[in-house]
């Protein structure tokens, strides 16, 4: 039975790969072989009803609104960030290295003498732009790569799919440690870039399978047969199918993105001052921590609060989305 | 069976150009790795020159990946800076860190399927709510956190452990680093495992074996789990190569002196060989396991047949 | 429910195997009876004395090679330690006589030629000794170590074998400190083995110090034993070192810390608030020959200007190092008032206060400076520094806030961190760094001439920021070909009264060598180059 074994390649080929970041393949796939199959899943003549059904859940869900609302704050916080926190982040003063709380620094101060409450808030602006920013490459990139492949099949599927296991292949701290040990940019840039670089294969592979299983159903081979062009199918009738899992792994995939920019914060490589991040905070206090552990605990914990609210979003949403657990 | 397995070998040849291709790309990207050599001084050129002529760095890019590629298959890969051939390198390293991964993995099949199999049977309650909570927790924190807290705690304060492994790295001694190297793919498993069991739990089979009146044991571990575990494995599979490139923090943390250790030093000291070296290996690695988890799909669910 | 149970059964089993196995830990190291355990970095390059150019290979060299001098490991004064006598008469043609009854640890006698051969190899190109540029005094270096090319003679001409302990050096200039050089660890003698079974050498180094090799694992430790037959005065007073690779300087101190470890030398500067109360004392602070600056790259023209001597000395005076020194060092630092170090002593040259005023903190005098000199040049200084060891992040970043609340401006200087030390001296040996840059300088040997002429004099191996000036060049020469030790020392101190007239580079502060040991040890020392002394070290 040809059918079934394409799409057990598709399975097969949604395994994840290169740490962190790719684990939450795994749980798409998962998803991606009971959500969008041909057994049993939502109809996918009527998509809009999958994604309004979807919605009417997310709204009486309180994970998903806890969640919600911990991103808006994060949001808000990231755009004006002077308006909870007192002074600039980069001012710092040694005499007042390690002291506990004091008037205007709730959280105390760090090591150098910088106030923790103050370079918290002002981290949260750097380390969401990666999350935000290095998704958003990821899911486009790895999406446009994954459908066609997914889409075209024959040469195209194997030159794609090989590329992208050669991208999966390498294991993502090394590549971050050897591709950002050489760059001086002191911008956010260069890490997001690396993210997209070797993240991408993750949301690619879903993409793929979950466009292979689009494309068999009838109404597919409906437009196909009146002949519609190659981009009106792709981008009309499959994309809007296609597209749950792939949210699902992003939303997931967002909260290790910033988490990692923490790990290369630590190996040295990740951002660089005058950039303020939780990744530059929790590294340089995590030798501190016997001495003044607020100054670990304060962007440990906003990072932590951070990564768990769009993980958990990740998981309503594919709850939402996936009619098997309903 | 025979037929998936060439295609699947012969698919492998391009992928294994491909990245360590990719890599010998990357690493010299890195720039001169003479340079670093002389200590606080610049090397004198003579000696810079005459070094870049021994380690084959002054000829063009494509023909030092050629003569490398050719060497690898002879089984020479090269000599560290130190003097040191690779493989020597290879022969203490990977035995500490295969041996870490084995805790690590055994680690995510038995906690983290244990606690999967639970919280999936009990969707909803308290224990699930709290596993599900712990393991966010853990995905949240970032490992070398994890790791300095736990070395702090239950090295220093509580004096349970030895904050760091000697070089021997005996199994007993990789207990606390495999755990904390496994922490977060352990909970995923744990997340997994649960969704795949409260999805199964309602099938029509799980339904039949219990209308037979099977023992409830026997109908988890016979037909739940069974059918629950292939997600599991696919991941579990991924995961083997990704712990073992991946420990670089781990093993910086407790001063591990395998895989991770070396290729960070590697980086360090832009040693071309010895990092290009193990990440050959570690690709090769990452494409047998692939194609293990996938062969053992066979295993696990009868229905699918590779022709 | 009975497979829930079951798996918790296998969960608890878990948890209890770990408790149990793990437990083993705690108390108890890894040395025998009499033998220390002790942290190491694994060495870059292999154990050859004219290869290896940093402390961690020159700890393990400093235990099994003793040279022609020994350098006190209190004093770091020059002593005599195979050389029965150096004589010269006119500071450019060397008697050596080696005295009788040193052996290497495999009975070999170490003679004359021992010397001559080691010192031959250390210089010939093809064998890529990194500290080849030692012999560069040497007559003849210039044919057996060409600036490109290959090397057109074997040996170096200015040494020749005259008996069996007695041979001659003919230096190419005149250079009245070179006996002292001679216990750098470049200059040590070598076995036949080592030229004839170069790899079993080099696997398991033979020398002729007060420890021998017995097994050497590349990249992860080394153990050495005393050697009973040693025929030196200064016998080790322990059974043996046993050297454990360590990444992370921070893991090896936890290591003290759980009585895992015994001994750890260089202790993280962020554990250094809690050392007193963590070790009980057993801890120590003791001036090293290294002096940390920032240099500045004067091929840059901005950079090379006559405001920009003035912005130079401004950004001395806006770095507040006594409370840098005091905070972040918790004294293993000490501010630098000149361009030396203290352990030269006044007799060797350092003169505390060389600096006066520049060195002082004055953050109004420094915005005037600053300002008088143009500002600072492309409106923001980037201080560049490789991240992957040592706290010079810390330090930097500290700089830094310094400068900027001197300024008024919190954004006037920023750490430009580079990820490895082979690509930060890669851009400094290309010439790109974008401002000042981290400069540590540790001596090769206790002498003044090492703390400046590598550095400032045109076209010096170390002098990263090509900066050159006639006057310090003239001071220098007059100094090398003067005989009498003091009035040499005088004419390097002018010379380095025009490095501070210039302020080729701001001198930042004396680095300590500090160690923390377990309670089995005593009488726990390190020389003037931070490494501890192994050998009078006793264990129980």
């Amino acid at each position: 039975m040809p059918e079934q074994r394409r799409e057990q390649d598709g399975a097969i080929a949604g395994t994840g790969m290169g740490g962190a970041m790719d684990l939450a393949a795994s749980e798409a796939t998962a998803l991606e072989r009971t959500g969008g199959g041909p057994e049993g899943g939502p109809d996918p003549g009527r998509p809009r009803s999958l994604w309004s059904d979807a919605w009417r859940d997310l709204r009486r869900d309180p994970v998903f609104l806890v969640s919600a609302l911990v991103i808006l704050f994060l949001v808000l916080i990231s755009l004006w960030p002077s308006v909870i926190a007192p002074g600039s982040p980069l001012s710092c003063d040694l005499a007042k290295a390690q002291d506990g709380p004091g008037p205007g620094a709730p959280f105390g101060y760090d090591g150098q003498g910088c106030n923790v409450y103050t370079r918290t808030v002002y981290g949260a602006r750097t380390s969401v732009t990666v999350g935000v920013c290095a998704t958003l490459g990821v899911a486009l990139l790895g999406s446009v790569l994954g459908a066609l492949a997914g889409f075209f099949g024959g040469v195209w599927d194997s030159v794609l799919s090989r590329g992208t296991d050669i991208f999966f292949a390498i294991p993502v701290v090394l590549g971050g440690l050897v591709l950002l040990s050489v760059v001086s940019s002191n911008t956010v840039w260069p890490v997001i870039g690396f993210m997209v670089l070797l993240g991408w294969p993750q949301v690619s592979r879903i993409a793929r399978g979950s466009v292979i299983t689009v494309r068999q159903n009838d109404y597919v081979q409906a437009a196909r047969a009146l002949g519609a062009s190659h981009s009106r199918i792709l981008l009309r009738h499959i994309a809007p199918n296609a597209v749950a899992p792939v949210i699902v792994v992003a939303t997931i995939a967002l909260g290790t993105y910033i988490a990692l920019e923490a790990t290369l914060s630590y190996l040295g490589v990740g951002l660089k001052p005058p950039s303020v991040s939780w990744g530059i905070d929790i590294s340089a206090a995590s030798p501190y921590v016997r001495n003044a552990p607020h100054a670990l605990l304060w962007p440990a914990g906003a990072l932590a609060v951070t990564v768990l609210a769009f993980i958990m979003l990740g998981d309503a949403v594919r709850d939402a989305l996936d009619p098997k657990l309903r | 069976m025979g037929r998936y397995v060439v295609r699947r070998l012969l698919q492998m040849v391009p992928v294994f150009v491909g990245a360590t291709l990719l890599i010998f790309l990357m690493v010299n990207v890195m720039g001169d790795p003479v340079a670093g050599l002389c200590g606080e001084r610049s090397c004198d050129p003579a000696t810079a020159a005459q070094l870049k002529r021994e380690f084959g760095l002054d000829k063009p890019l494509w023909q030092q990946y050629l003569t490398y590629m050719g060497n690898v298959f002879t089984g020479d890969f090269g000599t560290a800076f130190n003097g040191q051939p690779v493989t020597e390198l290879m022969a203490t390293a990977f035995p500490v860190t295969i041996r870490l991964t084995i805790v690590a993995i055994l680690f995510e099949i038995v906690v983290g399927i244990a606690l999967g199999v639970v919280t999936g049977l009990r969707r909803g309650r308290p224990v699930d709510t709290s596993v599900l909570v712990v393991t966010l927790v853990v995905i949240a924190v970032p490992t070398f956190v994890t790791g300095l807290l736990l070395q702090l705690l239950l090295g220093v304060e509580w004096g349970w452990i030895k904050p760091s492994v000697s070089p021997a790295a005996t199994f007993d001694e990789l207990i606390v680093p495999g755990l904390v190297l496994a922490s977060v793919s352990l909970a995923y498993v744990t997340r997994l495992t649960r969704t795949s069991i409260a999805e199964n739990k309602r099938a029509d089979y799980v339904r039949t074996a219990v209308a037979k009146g099977l023992p409830r044991h026997r109908v988890i571990t016979r037909h739940l789990l069974r059918n629950s575990l292939i997600p599991v494995v696919t991941f579990i599979g991924a995961d083997i190569g990704a712990l073992m490139g991946g420990a670089i923090v781990t093993e910086r943390i407790f001063n591990i002196h395998g895989v991770g250790y070396q290729l960070y030093q590697g980086i360090l000291r832009q040693n071309t060989q010895t990092v290009v070296g193990f990440v050959t290996v570690l690709v090769l690695v990452f494409l047998v396991a692939n194609l293990l988890v996938d062969l053992l799909y066979a295993v696990l669910d009868p229905r699918i047949r590779y022709a | 429910m009975r497979a829930a149970g079951y798996a918790r059964r296998i969960a608890g089993a878990v948890v209890l195997a770990l408790a149990a196995t793990a437990c083993g830990g705690g108390a108890g190291s890894a040395g025998g009876a009499g033998v220390l355990t002790s942290s190491w970095g694994d060495p870059q390059n292999p154990l050859e004395p004219a290869n290896t150019n940093e402390v961690q290979g020159g700890k393990v060299l400093d235990m099994i090679f003793r040279g022609l001098k020994r350098y006190d490991p209190r004093t770091g004064q020059a002593k005599n330690m195979l050389a029965e006598s150096i004589e010269t008469t006119d500071s450019t043609n060397f008697t050596v006589t080696v005295k009788d009854g040193w052996t290497f640890s495999n009975g070999e006698k170490v003679t004359a030629r021992s010397f001559v051969d080691a010192w031959n190899y250390g210089a010939g190109l093809r064998n890529n000794q990194k500290n080849a540029y030692f012999f560069g005094y040497i007559e003849g270096y210039d044919k057996v170590h060409p600036d490109s090319g290959r090397q057109s003679a074997q040996t170096l001409s200015g040494l020749r074998v005259t008996g069996p302990r007695t041979f001659t050096v003919r230096l190419n200039q005149k250079f009245s400190g070179f006996p002292d050089t001679l216990g750098y660890v470049a200059f040590a003698p070598l076995p036949r083995t080592f030229f004839t079974d170069h790899a079993a050498w080099v696997s398991k180094p033979v020398g002729n110090g007060p420890y021998r090799v017995r097994s050497y694992t590349k990249g992860s430790a080394m153990a050495l034993e005393k050697w009973d037959a040693y025929p030196g005065p200064d016998r080790a007073r322990n059974e043996g070192v046993s050297l454990l690779v360590y990444t992370d300087n921070n893991t090896a101190y936890t290591d003290v810390l759980a009585g895992n470890l015994d001994l750890v030398d260089d202790v993280p500067a962020t554990q250094l608030k809690n050392v007193d109360t963590d070790l009980d004392g057993r801890y120590i602070n003791t001036p090293a020959g290294i002096l940390q600056t920032l240099a500045f790259p004067f091929y840059d023209r901005r950079w090379n200007t006559d405001g920009a001597r003035k912005v130079r000395t401004g950004l001395s005076m806006a770095i507040d190092r006594a409370q840098i020194t005091r905070t972040l060092f918790r004294g293993t630092r000490t501010p630098a008032t000149d361009w030396t170090s203290p352990v030269l002593g006044a007799e060797g040259g350092y003169r505390s206060g060389l600096c006066g005023h520049a060195c002082d903190y004055d953050p109004a005098g420094a915005r005037r400076l600053i300002e008088e000199g143009g500002g600072i040049p492309g409106g923001q200084l980037k201080i560049t520094y490789n991240a992957d060891s040592g706290s010079h992040k810390q330090w930097v970043d500290a700089v830094c806030h310094s400068i900027d609340n001197a300024l008024g401006d919190d954004r006037a200087c920023v750490g430009n961190p580079i990820g490895t030390f082979a690509d930060f001296r890669n851009q400094i040996s290309r010439h790109k760094m974008p401002g000042p840059f981290r400069a540590g300088w540790q001596m090769d040997y206790p002498l003044i001439q090492n703390f400046l002429q590598p550095l400032y004099y045109t076209g010096a191996s170390s002098n990263d920021g090509t900066w050159s000036n006639k006057q310090f060049d003239r001071f220098v020469d007059r100094a090398n070909a003067e005989t009498g030790t003091a009035r040499s020392v005088a004419l390097f101190q002018q010379a380095e009264e025009v490095v501070r007239d210039n302020m080729a580079a701001i001198p930042l502060w004396y680095q300590n060598g500090s160690a923390g040991y377990s309670a089995r040890l005593s009488h726990v020392a390190l020389n003037p180059f931070s490494v501890p002394v192994y050998n009078e070290i006793k264990v129980g």
